[in-house]
């Protein structure tokens, strides 16, 4: 067991890799495994600045292939490991990724996305929501929280340890760069405060009893022989994954009720997405937001619903459509109309939407 | 009518008995190297304790053999996971079981910090000299003129640098008062066996242990029984066999 630093309502003034530092020792994680990627540093420096409180783990790796594989090491083990990364080390972190996915091994990870492709930027950008969905080798059996702010990576970093460990699917935090260097005002609390009790972890090696008396060996692996033996476990997955779906979507909707133009954006820019609503509206434009919260899975329900509402959508990230082609997957059979605005590996201002949702007004977008 | 004597297989405790008959190809150097490991398990009575994680390639094979909580990773990263088990679990013996190619080559970053941060675990190395699982290709440690695969006329080592000496390496790098390294081989189980023991009496005492196993690989190599073991003397010439850090590996 750890220390848990916050007891009590606590509002503090901090960058984003700060509060998911706290966020996990809220969450009472107890070891996190890490290697240096900027913009997600400081999560690493806060977690061992707090070491002598907390009485936690760390362990600072070679590289974040063993980041990813050492603390599947230690989840396997026991403990609520953890581990954050960025850029081109979400990209090779993705070795490991795909055996948590595999072996359904509860994997949180915090991703502070840069510009990509290859090294690009260290500063921010939107260009791994693909990759962190659906990176490995595999059918992309992962949960993506995409936060807009620190309250959110206070919350949702919390809830990824529970998520992860409740349903045993790889759990994200998705932000970025922006994020993790801002500094914002973040209420902290202690998860118990509001309900929340952490799920137990479990011993998946070395757990209780003895080989031969209490229980048989455990011989955990990721390799099958057959392809049928192979669709039948990632059939179950599936199944699983579908049912989890159900209870884990989230998705935030401002002012989306009554929107004509509806514009869909995840992550930060659905912050610049509200200002320019309020913005819009004080023109008399009927702008409207959906945000996908947990961008893998959606929620295709709602999501369907608000944009069936709207006369014209709008997509915006600071990508090339990411968050768009997975939606759109989603509209099928709609046939609203849509505009984009995409910027790749740069940021999206209120401006930027006001302008061109009233462009979208003079111009109307075509099917 | 002639009788049929059927005596018990005599298997170490550690042994899984359930899988039966070898996975791994006839005259394979792995059952014997982990038949020696999986008696010095039963010496030491570390069963309950050890994890064993094995690697990609022949050695995953490996992944129920044993009768240890075990864990099948993937190619060269068995050593992060068996490191990431015995950081979070300070009781746990972490034994990470690998070839070659998952050692030297795709794993070799894993390996050298392991032994530059004196990871509380065993590697076990099983060098074969070749890539079997995929068919039998150039390995890191694949003898100067060996034909492989990937070297259908010989290993050139103008072209291709000479063997990795993986023992030698480690040895040069680890700490000595806490590591045990030792190059060992399939010709002599009784020291094989010996050997794996005080690597892990060394992890039992806080320390790393890396033991290199030279081993046999008749199916790839394409010899028959006489062939193979003059192939194995030949190896024994060129990468020594011997202890070349004890650490704290007496008992």
């Amino acid at each position: 067991m750890v220390n848990k630093l916050i007891k009590e309502d606590t509002k503090m003034f901090l960058t984003g890799n700060e509060v998911l530092a706290y966020a996990a020792n809220a969450a009472e994680a107890e070891f996190m495994y890490g290697y240096p990627i900027t913009p997600q540093n400081e999560i690493m420096h806060t977690w061992c600045k707090l070491l002598p409180k907390t009485e936690a783990g760390f362990l600072q790796t070679e590289d974040e292939i063993s980041a990813g594989f050492s603390t599947l090491g230690g989840i396997l083990a026991g403990k609520r490991a953890f581990t954050a990364t960025a850029g081109p080390g979400n990209v090779i972190m993705q070795d490991a990724q795909s055996m948590a996915e595999m072996m359904r091994i509860p994997f949180v990870c915090a991703v502070m996305q840069r510009g990509g492709p290859s090294t690009a930027t260290v500063i921010y950008a939107q260009q791994e929501t693909r990759l962190t969905c659906f990176g490995g080798n595999g059918e992309g059996f992962r949960i993506v929280y995409s936060t807009a702010g620190h309250q959110d990576l206070y919350d949702y970093m919390i809830k990824a340890f529970n998520t992860a460990w409740k349903y045993r699917f790889p759990t994200y935090v998705l932000a970025d760069g922006y994020q993790g260097k801002m500094r914002e005002p973040v209420m902290l609390y202690d998860p118990a405060s509001r309900g929340i009790s952490m799920v137990p972890t479990e011993k998946a090696l070395l757990g209780p009893g003895q080989i031969g008396i209490d229980r048989k060996s455990v011989h955990m692996r990721n390799t099958y022989n057959m392809e049928e033996e192979l669709m039948e476990v990632l059939e179950g997955y599936q199944k699983d994954y579908d049912k989890m779906a159900e209870e884990v979507a989230e998705y935030e909707e401002y002012k989306a009720e009554d929107a004509e133009i509806l514009i869909i954006a995840h992550g930060i820019v659905a912050r610049s997405a509200r200002t320019a609503i309020d913005e819009l509206r004080a023109k008399g434009i009927k702008a409207g937001l959906f945000r996908p919260i947990t961008i893998r899975p959606l929620a295709v329900k709602p999501l369907r619903a608000a944009v069936s509402r709207a006369k014209q959508i709008l997509f915006t990230e600071s990508a090339n459509g990411q968050l768009a082609q997975m939606v759109l997957e989603k509209l099928y059979g709609l046939n609203t109309p849509y505009s984009t605005l995409y910027k790749m590996g740069v940021g999206v201002t209120g401006d930027d939407l006001v302008s061109k949702v009233e462009s979208m007004i003079k111009e109307p977008a075509m099917i | 009518m002639a009788e049929v004597l059927t005596l018990p297989p005599n298997l170490p405790k550690s042994q899984n008995a359930e899988v039966g008959a070898s996975k791994f190809c006839p005259g394979c150097g792995h059952g014997i190297t982990l038949k020696a490991l999986a008696n010095a398990v039963d010496e030491l009575d570390i069963k309950q304790k050890t994890v064993f994680g094995c690697d990609i390639g022949c050695s995953l094979l490996s992944w129920n053999y044993l009768d240890l909580d075990t864990v099948q990773t993937h190619h060269g990263r068995t050593t992060p996971v068996i490191y990431g088990v015995t950081r979070a679990n300070p009781e746990a013996i972490g034994i990470a079981y690998m070839g070659d190619g998952g050692g030297l080559a795709i794993g070799s970053q894993h390996l050298v910090n392991a032994a530059v941060r004196s990871e509380r675990m065993m590697i076990v190395l099983v060098n074969n000299t070749n890539y079997g699982m995929t068919g039998g290709q150039m390995s890191p440690t694949t003898m100067p003129g060996q034909k492989t695969e990937t070297t259908p006329y010989g290993r050139d080592c103008e072209v291709t640098g000479r063997p990795a000496k993986g023992a030698e390496m480690v040895a040069a790098i680890a700490n000595p008062e806490k590591s045990f390294v030792a190059r060992s081989s399939v010709s002599n189980v009784r020291k094989l066996q010996s050997t794996f023991k005080k690597g892990l009496i060394n992890v039992q005492n806080g320390g790393f242990s890396f033991i290199e196993v030279l081993s046999i690989c008749p199916l790839n190599w394409r010899t028959n029984n006489v062939d193979t073991l003059e192939r194995l003397k030949t190896m024994e010439e060129f990468f020594e066999v011997k202890e070349f850090l004890q650490g704290k590996s007496e008992q």
